[in-house]
């Protein structure tokens, strides 16, 4: 037993620093002072210059959409949080008043919970049912291109509406729906269940539905890249087929679960839309709270909740990021 | 072949409820929308007829939804091409570091995980505070690039990663400028890939609702303009348009993939005749 642990871990060692010195994020800078070094070494700042002024062009067009369009918004909300509103309009100003209320009223402690209950739950079930859907690809498919197609037909609803694959559940969980009429003729049930349309069961049901693609992509293309030498190893050490899963496997696949972690936890956290259709405006989460102050015209108040909703995303997006580099992971 | 272990069969039985758990409720309404004129939303069928399909095409049944196919459909090309090419720009860009390449990167996860309403206020907020009126091709169009943007660098940087530098080096080698090495032998190498992107492109565009709702004006794009529909239409026609919609997007995806696969063909064909003796 000993033993076997003690190959796992050599041959995790083995993996992990192939990992960790397989395709470099950027070389170019090291190669280009290596060249400078042996050809040019008085002068390594000229071509340093002229490196960053491409490199600058070719971002540019990237760098204006992005301070357009996701800088700008970002300051013009943080700045209207501080603002004031009538019933009617919205008037520049710096006051706090908005936050004050946030923070005052148990609502909005409700509805954070509600959201984190919501990312919680969903992240537990797409990560189950994402990991194990994509160990089946990478592991017990056996030639490249069936592997391959497979992993198309569970993308390419990733392609198609979001909205038209929430309209149809509606058939399936609806009060005359297929999942009421079946259960009673079965004689599981006498009345139809309420709560499987327009509930927080629905409301979940869809962020899985809708989600699990985003763990299963990042997951998968782990589980390509590992060395199917090292679970052969493990089999040869007398490793069982659990103890090759929990010690060889899910170790080398964490950085695909921490990716796919931070899509479906940051699309959940963000949404607006499935809560409201899926709960037939039942059930609330942050972005519907904002949604609602939109409706209003409440502008500054949507926007010092947005605040809030964006600083809470960035925070568990960091603490997940301790977890995994990701440029290395591209 | 060796024989497969027992847990094949029960992870195939399981992938086969995923994939039904994914394609059954589409599949569904697809049968629902041939639903007879007297039907519901939900089963029984009663009868079955191009009632619905045929409804799509009165205007006062459904309100606006070609001018909205339309729209989404130029704006799904717009999105695309703009895609496309600021991906390309900003992966060869990224090959080498450069003095705040590191801000850019972090932007471009950002912008990937921001919470979309915030896009989607942000930008109507500006549009508004600065008596601009917003449009579905100016402001609708950057927001949803902060969408497809992402993904597309994310793709981008995937390929230079794997890029073999020794092509370049070859043709500098032979004397191509800077740029004639990019167009005739980076861009052919990598053209599969920005099918990919391009793909990404048009239909995270065709589909995007959350950074579109502020951001587009008074004429709906598609999505707008179905969700407007779940709220006050309550027959199979939103079922029917569901079909048509979906079945497009099937089209859109079948033929990109369809041109990756001819492009993959002619290249097998065309490809080296290294050691196959002189010609």
């Amino acid at each position: 037993m000993e033993r076997v642990h003690r190959r796992l871990k050599a041959a995790l060692l083995v993996a992990l620093r192939s990992c960790c010195t397989g395709a470099p994020f950027l070389t170019s800078d090291q190669t280009m002072t290596s060249s400078g070094i042996i050809h040019t070494p008085s002068k390594p700042s000229a071509r340093a210059l002229s490196r960053h002024s491409v490199g600058w062009l070719l971002a540019s067009p990237l760098a204006v959409v992005l301070a357009i369009f996701l800088v700008a918004p970002i300051v013009m909300i943080v700045m209207v949080s501080f603002w004031g509103a009538t019933e009617f309009s919205i008037y520049p100003a710096f006051q706090f008043d908005n936050y004050a209320f946030l923070f005052s009223s148990d609502v909005t402690y409700r509805v954070f919970f509600n959201t984190f209950k919501y990312a919680a739950i969903t992240w537990l079930f797409t990560l189950l049912i994402g990991f194990t859907v994509a160990y089946f690809l990478a592991f017990h498919i056996r030639t490249f291109k069936w592997q391959i197609a497979l992993f198309l037909v569970c993308t390419i609803p990733f392609w198609t509406s979001n909205i038209i694959r929430m309209i149809s559940w509606i058939p399936f969980l609806g009060r005359n729906g297929l999942a009421n009429s079946a259960l009673m003729s079965w004689g599981v049930i006498d009345e139809p269940l309420e709560w499987l349309l327009f509930s927080d069961f629905s409301v979940i049901l869809a962020f899985v539905h809708l989600y699990t693609l985003f763990m299963v992509v990042p997951i998968f293309n782990t589980m390509m890249r590992i060395d199917k030498s090292l679970i052969e190893a493990a089999a040869d050490a007398g490793a069982s087929g659990w103890q090759t899963l929990w010690h060889v496997i899910i170790p080398l696949t964490k950085p695909g679960i921490m990716i796919g972690t931070i899509f479906v936890v940051t699309l959940v956290m963000g949404d607006f839309i499935t809560v409201r259709f899926m709960s037939g405006s039942q059930s609330a989460n942050v972005g519907r709270m904002i949604q609602n102050d939109i409706g209003l015209l409440q502008y500054p108040s949507a926007a010092a909740t947005a605040v809030i909703l964006l600083i809470t995303v960035l925070l568990v997006i960091a603490i997940l990021l301790r977890f995994v580099d990701i440029r290395k992971e591209l | 072949m060796e024989p497969r272990p027992r847990s094949f069969y029960v992870l195939a039985a399981f992938f086969t409820l995923f994939l039904l758990f994914l394609y059954g409720p589409t599949l569904t309404i697809a049968v629902l929308s041939f639903q007879g004129p007297s039907g519901g939303l939900t089963f029984p069928m009663k009868g079955v007829s191009l009632h619905w399909f045929s409804d799509l095409f009165e205007q006062q049944a459904v309100g606006d939804i070609w001018g909205s196919f339309s729209r989404s459909s130029v704006l799904g090309l717009m999105v695309m091409a703009t895609t496309v090419i600021v991906s390309v720009m900003g992966g060869l860009a990224f090959r080498k570091r450069f003095a705040g390449s590191g801000v850019i990167f972090y932007l471009i996860i950002t912008s990937l995980v921001i919470p979309s309403i915030l896009i989607s206020l942000g930008v109507g907020l500006i549009w508004s505070q600065s008596g601009l009126t917003v449009h579905w091709s100016t402001s609708g169009l950057g927001a949803q690039l902060t969408w497809t943007l992402p993904f597309g660098l994310l793709i981008m940087f995937a390929v230079f990663n794997r890029f073999d530098q020794s092509y370049e080096e070859a043709a500098r080698d032979l004397g191509a400028s800077p740029w004639q090495t990019v167009r005739f032998v980076v861009l052919p190498i990598i053209a599969p890939s920005l099918i990919g992107v391009a793909l990404f492109g048009f239909t995270l565009s065709y589909d995007e609702f959350a950074r579109t709702l502020l951001t587009s004006g008074s004429q709906n794009t598609l999505p707008l303009e179905i969700f407007g529909m779940t709220t006050n239409v309550t027959s199979p026609v939103i079922y029917a348009l569901g079909t048509l919609t979906t079945i497009f997007s099937f089209l859109v995806i079948g033929a990109f993939l369809l041109v990756v696969w001819l492009m993959d063909r002619r290249r097998k064909a065309q490809g080296s005749d290294a050691g196959k003796g002189m010609v």
